[in-house]
């Protein structure tokens, strides 16, 4: 029987009411204040170039302007910082050039800020911009990630060449890879592009700051993720605005996808503005400031080899990727294609020899970052093609070779070659249950239906494993990380018997504000609506490291759990001196504090007046007041894992390709609400086939962004996709938080696009047509050009 | 300058605007009624759908003088007066059929017109109707579910947990 309430049940969302009367706040619908003023940047319309000279004078005295920034105000403020050092295979560290609130000497990528013009209204600010006289030498773009490392045309001249650092994971296993793969009965190999996407949220970023002159004291409101690491990221390294004199508030935000995790140049520059012109400033990006700037995701070229015996054991994978960084470091671009992608390189499987080398390369292009998946999808995405190629090479069912190699139930915790440790799965129990839902059985007349009307049907399956509840600080840190990752939570019991809970992660879309009461309701056995959350105030909550790497739930969902089982312990000490009792005596059902084996109780809300009047209370043993704090950090990553299969029908006359059916049968462990679990995957598989067929952020040789906006980057709309077949059913706890819960905000952009290509690349061969690869995104002409080379 | 007015949400407003002003720029600052959102600058993404007598219009694409005399509903005017969800917004929420709520508003409104003019749509009818607004959070499948089940078709073999 599903739960009505509490951990598992399906709650409805409480945020939904507001959001459906049109009455959610975002950045942007903050009402003006009495002060306000608008900020308007001055982009390079070129990708490469050399600033001369900018002359501002003609703004500076345009109606309405308050004042003009170049990047010469900004020459002694702090670059942005990258949060993760790599280290190059040769030992030496990566290369880290500053990258300035506003371009100085250079500008870099289309859309690169060199100036900005604050002033009365947007519109007076957008007059002045267009009269900025900017004398920018243009130089060739370095845009092909292969050519940039062997040019002298560099993308930041004080580094002398376009390699950010080529790292190898693990060294240790290199030699051992090799020799597996040259004494191996049967080498795949396969060359791949995980396309470059723009995540496009729908809301645009938006930043609004304000300065309080009588206190020193900065306010900036922000589309993030993450606000208290927006506010680490400006106080340590860009502004030096000390953290208690600076307050970062993330209202509703409208979709992140990790675009919003970052800290962006226009967030300093309000803030910067504020100071000078003394007024509130407000940025608000259009749909073509978001493509030229937020951070772009994926773009890896990667050549992948899977050794096997002749039996069809995986021997070794070996990969050579050049990652894409863009035109400068975003705050996780240098984790994103390393420690959340060589990692993974061991899939599901026991193969024995893995190593993973990744050279990072700039180019003349936006930031590239970490996009719903991180690295995951790349790494997926690779072994998951080369394993469907390999098959079809050993003559072998896709579905068996997997099996054949799945790392076994009664081996957790396993070791994977790839460096970590996978706490629990059951791979095979995955592809069971993926069999049984997406009725594999029946393809075979489905396909011969779609034959009948001229179509070719293809099935395509994967089987993922990634890891997400970023991050075990320790770990991390070892690893190059400059940040902790763990997360946050109080839990403020009012002297009315209500509850504030203020929490680190941050909700865009997740649903935070139900599911979080839902965990303490249970846990404390009282009404889930007496229960609210406080999120995306730096100033309310103690800390957190926000929302992104399907965190929220392992992470701080944990933090709340720990400050939650704070709360019990010093409420039963409470409890048991009310009742006459040893604590040790008191037991919670229920709402109900109550001595074993008797009937004498009181309630949660009792419990909750004494601590705040605290008349006759043991002061020596108990403080007054009913308020605690945890701070999680976890002990691992945690593993979901999945088996996902897609039925696709392909015309070959028009080489346009139909998802009929999608199924994602994922691992999550204990799941907290079933409904909003299965969201996070249905939209996790929109943009995972959104992705396989239809997005590409294509810049040309020039470096101008061709796909710069709706009109010619293909947004999967309603009618792209399907109803989607979701299963979460066989769940194998995580055992080491104590939700037992997986993350699952990514699975289905992770585990989707290998699925989607393996199904045409089997539509396309079950027609005839001897293709093996075709590279994302699988467009009518793409398809149509390999059936016809082919 | 110009003078216009118009009834928005059954109220009778009276504006000076610009020429260049659009209809969604008049909504949300002027009147600020900020449930309409801009997502877009080409006119695709349909987080602007409002009803301009009785039809759906994208408010990024309408001058406000071109409203002038016109009759507008927003989303603010979709619920109850006494504050309660209409079919439709209770249909989204019972079906999860929203996630950051960015999107919603344009789904909403558009959903009301399409009902209006096809009571019962078919999965592909519905799913074409929605090709000028775009989600980047639900993957669509709850958005159809929801559109479909206020239609009062019974949606229990869509899959849903």
């Amino acid at each position: 029987m599903p739960k009505d309430t509490g951990i598992g049940a399906s709650t409805r969302r409480r945020e939904d009411v507001r959001f459906l009367k049109g009455k959610g706040q975002y950045t942007d619908d903050i009402p003006p204040a009495h002060d306000q003023a608008a900020a308007v940047f001055a982009r390079s319309t070129v990708a490469n170039g050399v600033i001369k000279s900018i002359d501002t004078s003609v703004a500076e005295s345009m109606p309405g302007v308050l004042a003009v920034f170049t990047g010469a105000d900004f020459a002694d403020v702090g670059g942005n910082p990258a949060g993760w050092l790599i280290n190059s295979r040769d030992g030496e560290p990566m290369k880290e050039p500053k990258r300035p609130v506003l371009a100085h000497g250079k500008v870099r990528h289309v859309g690169d800020a060199y100036a900005a013009v604050i002033a009365e209204t947007e519109k007076q600010a957008r007059d002045a911009v267009e009269a900025i006289e900017a004398d920018i030498e243009e130089l060739p773009a370095i845009m092909d990630v292969k050519a940039a490392l062997t040019s002298d045309n560099f993308v930041h001249d004080e580094i002398g060449t376009n390699q950010c650092f080529d790292w190898g994971w693990i060294e240790d296993n290199r030699r051992a890879t090799d020799d597996a793969i040259k004494g191996a009965a049967h080498v795949t190999t396969l060359e791949l592009v995980n396309n470059r996407l723009v995540p496009n949220a729908m809301e645009p970023r938006c930043s609004m700051a304000s300065y309080k002159e009588s206190s020193d004291e900065y306010t900036l409101h922000t589309t993030s993720q993450n606000p208290h690491l927006t506010r680490l990221l400006i106080s340590a390294f860009v502004m030096g605005i000390p953290e208690n004199k600076l307050t970062v508030i993330a209202p509703d935000v409208g979709g992140g996808f990790g675009s919003k995790i970052y800290h962006y140049g226009e967030e300093a520059l309000v803030l910067a503005a504020a100071k000078r012109v003394g007024r509130t400033v407000k940025w608000t990006s259009d749909r073509t400031e978001a493509f030229l700037t937020d951070a772009h995701g994926r773009d890896h070229v990667t050549t992948i080899e899977l050794a096997t015996d002749a039996e069809g054991n995986f021997l070794a994978f070996r990969t050579e990727t050049y990652a894409n960084v863009g035109a400068y470091l975003s705050n996780f671009a240098t984790a994103t294609p390393t420690f959340l992608h060589g990692t993974l390189m061991a899939g599901n499987y026991t193969v024995p020899n893995v190593y993973v080398n990744v050279k990072a390369v700039f180019t003349n292009t936006a930031p590239v970052d970490a996009y719903r998946g991180a690295g995951r999808p790349e790494a997926t995405y690779s072994l998951e093609r080369v394993i469907d190629k390999c098959a079809r090479e050993l003559g072998m069912d896709p579905i068996a070779l997997r099996r054949k190699n799945f790392i076994k139930p009664d081996q957790y915790p396993f070791a994977s070659a790839a460096g970590l440790e996978y706490d629990s799965g059951n791979y095979d129990a995955l592809m069971d249950k993926m069999e049984e839902v997406a009725d594999v059985a029946g393809f075979a007349e489905r396909r011969k239906a779609s034959e009948a009307k001229g179509l070719l049907r293809g099935f395509g399956v994967n089987a993922y494993v990634e890891a997400c509840g970023i991050a075990p600080s320790n770990l991390v840190g070892v690893l190059g990380s400059r940040v902790g990752l763990y997360d946050a939570a109080t839990v403020r019991v009012n002297a009315t018997g209500n509850l504030s809970v203020m929490v680190g992660a941050h909700s865009h879309g997740q649903g935070h504000e139900t599911v979080f009461p839902q965990i303490v309701a249970d846990m404390l056995g009282i009404d889930a609506q007496s229960i609210d959350i406080v999120h995306g105030d730096t100033s309310k909550i103690p800390f957190g490291m926000g929302t992104y790497g399907s965190r929220s739930l392992a992470v701080c969902g944990s933090a709340v759990v720990r400050a939650t089982e704070k709360i019990i312990a010093k409420a039963k000490k409470i409890a048991g001196h009310m009742l006459e009792a040893a604590e040790t005596d008191i037991e919670l059902k229920d709402g109900q504090f109550s001595v074993v084996g008797t009937n004498k109780g009181v309630s949660f809300g009792e419990v909750a007046l004494k601590a705040y009047i605290p008349h006759n209370f043991p002061i020596e043993d108990i403080e007054p007041g009913l308020e605690e704090t945890a701070f999680y950090d976890p002990a691992n990553f945690t593993f979901p894992s999945g088996a996902y299969c897609c039925e696709v029908e392909v015309d070959p006359d028009t080489g346009k390709v139909r998802v009929d059916r999608m199924t994602a049968v994922d691992d999550f462990g204990n799941v907290m609400n079933p409904m909003i679990v299965t969201g996070q995957v249905h939209g996790g598989l929109g943009q995972g086939i959104g992705q396989a067929l239809l997005e590409a952020a294509r810049y040309n040789e020039d470096g101008q962004l061709e796909s710069a906006s709706y009109m010619d980057y293909a947004m999967p709309r309603a009618d792209d996709l399907p109803f989607y077949i979701v299963d979460h059913s066989q769940g194998t706890p995580c055992t080491h938080n104590p939700l037992g819960a997986k993350g699952c905000g990514e699975a289905g952009a992770i585990g989707s696009p290998p699925t989607v290509v393996n199904a045409v690349i089997d539509a396309l061969q079950s027609g005839g047509k001897n293709v093996t690869h075709i590279d994302m995104p699988l467009t009518p002409h793409r398809v149509w050009s390999a059936v016809n080379n082919a | 300058m110009t003078k216009v007015e118009m009834t928005v949400n059954g109220k009778q407003v009276s504006r000076d605007v610009e020429g260049q002003t659009l209809l969604v720029s008049m909504l949300r600052e002027d009147l600020r009624l900020t449930g309409t959102h801009v997502g877009c600058d080409t006119s695709q993404c349909g987080a602007c759908v409002v009803h301009v007598n009785g039809k759906s219009v994208k408010a990024c694409t309408m001058f406000a003088i071109e409203a002038d005399g016109a009759d507008i509903k927003t989303i603010e005017g979709m619920a109850g007066s006494d504050g309660s969800l209409s079919v439709i917004q209770s249909a989204f929420q019972e079906h999860h059929g929203l996630q950051c709520g960015f999107c919603t508003p344009g789904m909403v409104m558009t959903a009301a017109n399409l009902l209006k003019d096809n009571p019962k749509p078919t999965e592909a009818e519905v799913r074409h109707y929605l090709q000028g607004n775009i989600c980047r959070c639900t993957g669509y499948h709850n958005i159809v579910k929801a559109i479909m089940a206020a239609s009062g078709q019974d949606v229990s073999a869509i899959a849903a947990e």
